[in-house]
C-alpha cells in the first residue's frame, strides 16, 4: 500500500494526515507533490501527522527533509505529529530529531505556529 | 515445533531484475525466511528496510535500471542467523568518499541517508567489489536468543 495523504485545516495550520507507507516510487512523489502544491498554494505552516505511517525509507525522509527545506525557504514551518515508534527511530538514526519540531498532542503543535 | 527449528540451514538465491519490483520481490523472499526463523516484528521491519534499501542502491546507483544487468540475491540463514548478500553489475565505489550524512551540513541533504540504515538495522555491514564487476553487500541479522 501507498500513502493517502488528506489534508485538513485547524485554524491557520494544515494539518496532512498521511496513512500508509512513504516509500520510493508513488508513497515519496505523492507525499513530495503534496507538500509542494500546498506550499504554492500558500499553505506555510504544515503538521504532518504520522500517526498512521507505517514505513518510511530513506528515499520517504529524503522528501521530508526536501518539503522542510522548500516551505521553510518560503517563510513557513513544517512540523511533525504523531510519530510511531519505528519512525522515530528512523529520525533518531538520521539526527533528523535536530531538523523537525516533533508533537505528540495536536492542539500544542497548533499552538506552537508563530 | 517451529519451522526454524526444523530448517538448520537453507540458501536461497535469485537473479533479479533490474527494476523497483524487484525491491519488493527480495524483501518478500528475505522476509520469508527471516519469518521463519523467528524474528519479531521490531527485527522483521528493520531487515525489511535494510534489504530495500540495499536493492533499491543495486538497481537506481549500481545497475542504473538497465536491461541486461541483474541483481544477485542470495540469504542464507542457520538457526542463529540471516545472512543477505546482495551484488550488482555496475561500477564499485568507494565508501570513505560518500558525505556523511550525518555531518551537520548534510542533514539537509535528499538522499544519501541508505547505507546509515543498513549500517543501523543490521549486525554485520560490509561492502565489497563483486567480481567480475560490481559492488556487493554482505549484511548480517542475529537472532536474539531467548533468556
Amino acid at each position: 500500500m501507498s500513502v493517502k495523504l488528506t489534508t485538513r485545516q485547524v485554524g491557520d495550520v494544515t494539518v496532512v494526515d498521511a496513512v500508509g507507507r512513504i516509500t520510493l516510487g508513488d508513497g515519496a512523489s505523492t507525499f513530495r507533490d503534496t507538500v509542494r502544491d500546498l506550499a504554492a498554494g500558500g499553505k506555510k505552516k504544515l503538521l504532518l501527522n504520522l500517526a498512521e505511517v507505517s514505513y518510511i525509507d530513506s528515499s520517504g525522509i529524503g522528501e521530508m527533509v526536501s518539503g522542510f527545506t522548500t516551505v521553510t525557504n518560503q517563510g513557513g514551518q513544517v512540523k511533525l505529529l504523531n510519530l510511531t515508534k519505528r519512525v522515530k527511530d528512523l529520525l533518531q538514526i538520521t539526527k533528523l530529531y535536530t531538523v523537525f519540531e516533533v508533537f505528540e498532542d495536536e492542539a500544542a503543535a497548533v499552538r506552537s505556529y508563530s | 515445533m517451529a519451522e526454524h527449528d526444523r530448517v538448520a540451514a537453507q540458501t536461497v538465491e535469485e537473479l533479479l531484475e533490474s527494476t523497483l519490483e524487484s525491491v519488493d520481490q527480495a524483501e518478500e523472499i528475505v522476509l520469508r525466511l527471516a519469518t521463519a526463523m523467528g524474528f519479531d516484528e521490531d527485527d522483521l521491519h528493520r531487515i525489511g528496510i535494510a534489504v530495500r534499501e540495499c536493492m533499491v542502491n543495486a538497481v537506481v546507483h549500481g545497475n542504473r535500471y538497465h536491461s541486461r544487468k541483474k541483481v544477485h540475491l542470495s540469504v542464507s540463514r542457520t538457526p542463529e542467523r540471516l545472512e543477505i548478500v546482495i551484488g550488482d553489475e555496475g561500477g564499485s565505489f568507494d565508501l570513505s568518499k560518500l558525505p556523511d550524512p550525518l555531518a551537520e551540513e548534510n542533514l539537509l541533504r535528499q538522499s544519501g541517508r541508505g547505507l546509515l540504515m543498513m549500517k543501523a538495522f543490521m549486525d554485520e555491514f560490509q561492502v565489497r567489489p563483486r567480481q567480475p564487476q560490481g559492488t556487493e553487500v554482505r549484511m548480517v541479522k542475529k537472532l536474539a536468543t531467548a533468556g
